[in-house]
């Protein structure tokens, strides 16, 4: 919601291009991530993990609702992209939908490289794993925590960004269902494991529309979570998930 | 601090003893619950719009008369969010803590069906501007009408019937497919009422699917529409809905017309909606374009106060406040039984929306619908329906 908001405004103000509008956007949502760690998470750090659930939540709430009191109505997203409709095979795809998944797999790419790769992804993991040790180690704990919120926060704003052009109608609450969705997305897929989310949110998705495409519509949440529930009780730590493993 | 507390608790016991001693009540209160914030804030801000308008028109001319004296009205506004269970807490608050002699709104199917259930345990007069769910006025278990609760719009089997007919004579289609949100009553009602009509009268319902509040993707469903190659889909959705589903049916070559009820009624929708919307019919409750004397001087007053122009959700309300007023005055009292039973001896009230009628024990007016379209971003009227 954010994303797509400060995309609305930046490109009212100045007619960027797509590419420039998105990572402008994805460097406020950065910086927006990195304040909201140093507000509402560091201060938690000793507390119970169920707290910095709620107050993940809270923020959300309280980004959400600010919004709506400011501005309650949702307005049309400007085309950033002229999007062509192809014809292939009985499928009906357009250049847009195209683009979109392309983005998201340079991003999903990016992160996995990063997070395996280099020295921030491994301390990263390293932090993840072992709190207490690592900082015995030399790794500075709080810069690679909050590197972690920002980098979180990018990629929240990149997809508000390619959400609201797929979605040209922006509202204060339309993120709340999608953070559902990546939320059980992740939790299929196995908390900490960022291939699982991938693979999760794929599966969640190609479920939901082949229950409306096989089925009447009305059951597609019906049948998608409960699918989802019979996965979680055979691999209660999700699809790629290892049962040591925590999260930040 | 402690002694400020103590005082204003003093104060405030004194003046509910004040209250129980019938003393004479400073203003009339009246209770305003809509959609403010949450999927539908324009409903919401038109209806509040319309009603504010109407006290400012009251209270400038001294108030109510009430017993032979003017009495100034006190409206006191509680936001639902468009949400039901916000809907039945702001019903709640109004009529138990704020003390309002009768309540207006909500205007969503959604919020007023659980609404009217506090307002009827209550015993406090409540009239929906603009809900067309028949189950906001008739109770679902018993099939009674509720004695407290009415409305100031037509109702959706009434609006399914206008809607049906349109499709299969002016349109001359036979084939209708039917998106709407499973999740939202009004949708819902329209949706299964406009199917049985439809099939009822000869027209075949090639597809009939849904969605639930929140969805932004409707591809699914629509390619299964396209399927079924219908002649109009029938969107019976809320207007921040219809864009996105027209827009993705164009982009999936869908060509079939749009069919609308009259939750579509928001100027919000022609801004968000663009050139997928252009041509598409739908139902509405009246049209600024067949204007009597007494809605164009409400036009001008309201375009002069807010600078728009009313919607149907504004007439309505001001419609509903307006009959709310005329039986509050009838009742001479600020006497929630009193005004009940003056609303039942109202016959008639012409308003800005055409004349209304309840008959005898009914919470349902009769009134007549008009079809629009949607043109170059305007919505131009087509045709009259008379109940």
């Amino acid at each position: 919601m954010v994303g797509a908001f400060a995309c609305l405004l930046l490109v009212s103000l100045v007619p960027l291009p797509f590419i420039v509008a998105l990572l402008a956007v994805m460097v406020i949502t950065a910086v927006l991530g990195a304040l909201i760690e140093r507000v509402a998470y560091r201060p938690l750090r000793q507390a119970p993990r169920v707290s910095a659930i709620i107050t993940a939540l809270g923020c959300g709430l309280v980004i959400q609702n600010t919004t709506l009191s400011l501005s309650p109505y949702a307005r049309p997203m400007p085309r950033l992209f002229e999007s062509r409709t192809f014809e292939f095979a009985g499928v009906t795809l357009n250049s847009l939908q195209l683009f979109i998944i392309g983005v998201s797999g340079v991003l999903m790419l990016g992160l996995d490289f990063v997070i395996r790769k280099t020295d921030w992804g491994i301390a990263l993991r390293a932090t993840a794993s072992d709190r207490a040790t690592v900082p015995l180690m030399g790794v500075p704990v709080n810069r690679v925590i909050s590197l972690t919120f920002a980098v979180g926060g990018a990629l929240a704003g990149a997809a508000g960004v390619l959400y609201s052009q797929a979605y040209p109608v922006v509202g204060a609450a339309m993120g709340a269902l999608i953070g559902w969705k990546a939320f059980v997305a992740a939790v299929i897929g196995g908390i900490g494991s960022i291939r699982g989310a991938v693979l999760g949110g794929y599966i969640l998705g190609v479920v939901e529309v082949t229950t409306v495409v096989v089925l009447p519509s009305t059951w597609r949440d019906l049948i998608a979570y409960s699918l989802l529930l019979v996965i979680l009780i055979f691999k209660p730590n999700g699809l790629l998930g290892s049962a040591a493993q925590q999260k930040v | 601090m402690k002694f400020s507390l103590l005082l204003a608790s003093t104060l405030a016991v004194l003046a509910l003893v004040g209250c129980s001693k019938k003393s004479a009540e400073p203003a009339v209160r009246i209770g305003l619950n809509v959609e403010l914030t949450g999927e539908l804030p324009s409903v919401g801000a038109s209806s509040k719009n319309a009603v504010e308008l109407h006290v400012a028109q009251i209270n400038a001319a001294g108030g109510l008369m009430l017993g032979g004296k003017r009495v100034p009205i006190e409206l006191v506004i509680g936001d639902n969010g468009a949400k039901a269970d916000q809907a039945a807490a702001t019903t709640q608050r109004l009529i138990s803590q704020e003390n309002v002699l009768v309540m207006i709104g909500p205007n969503a199917s959604s919020c007023a069906i659980p609404a009217s259930e506090i307002a009827e345990s209550l015993k406090t007069p409540m009239i929906s501007p603009w809900s067309t769910n028949p189950k906001t006025t008739v109770d679902a278990q018993t099939g009674k009408h509720k004695a407290y609760v009415l409305r100031g719009c037509f109702t959706d089997l009434f609006q399914a019937g206008v809607l049906a007919k349109f499709t299969l004579k002016d349109l001359e289609a036979k084939r209708a497919a039917v998106l709407f949100d499973v999740a939202s009553e009004a949708p819902n009602g329209q949706a299964n009422l406009y199917k049985e009509t439809f099939t009822k009268l000869g027209g075949v319902i090639t597809a009939f699917e849904t969605y639930t509040t929140g969805d932004r993707d409707f591809s699914a469903q629509l390619t299964k529409i396209r399927a079924s190659n219908p002649d109009v889909i029938f969107l019976p959705v809320y207007y921040t809905d219809v864009p996105l589903i027209t827009q993705q049916a164009r982009q999936l070559g869908i060509t079939a017309r749009f069919v609308g009820s009259d939750a579509w009624s928001s100027p919000e929708i022609v801004k968000l909606g663009g050139a997928a919307l252009e041509g598409a019919y739908f139902c509405n409750h009246y049209s600024t374009q067949i204007a009597t004397p007494a809605a164009k001087k409400f036009m001008d007053d309201y375009q002069a106060k807010y600078g728009q122009a009313p919607d149907d959700i504004a007439a309505l309300s001001y419609d509903s406040i307006g009959f709310m007023m005329k039986a509050i005055e009838a009742a001479g009292v600020t006497d929630r039984q009193a005004v009940r039973a003056a609303l039942a001896s109202i016959p008639s009230y012409e308003g800005v929306t055409g004349v209304m009628r309840f008959a005898e024990g009914s919470g349902d007016p009769v009134k007549s619908a008009v079809i629009l379209q949607i043109k170059d971003g305007q919505f131009i009227w087509v045709a009259n329906a008379a109940p």
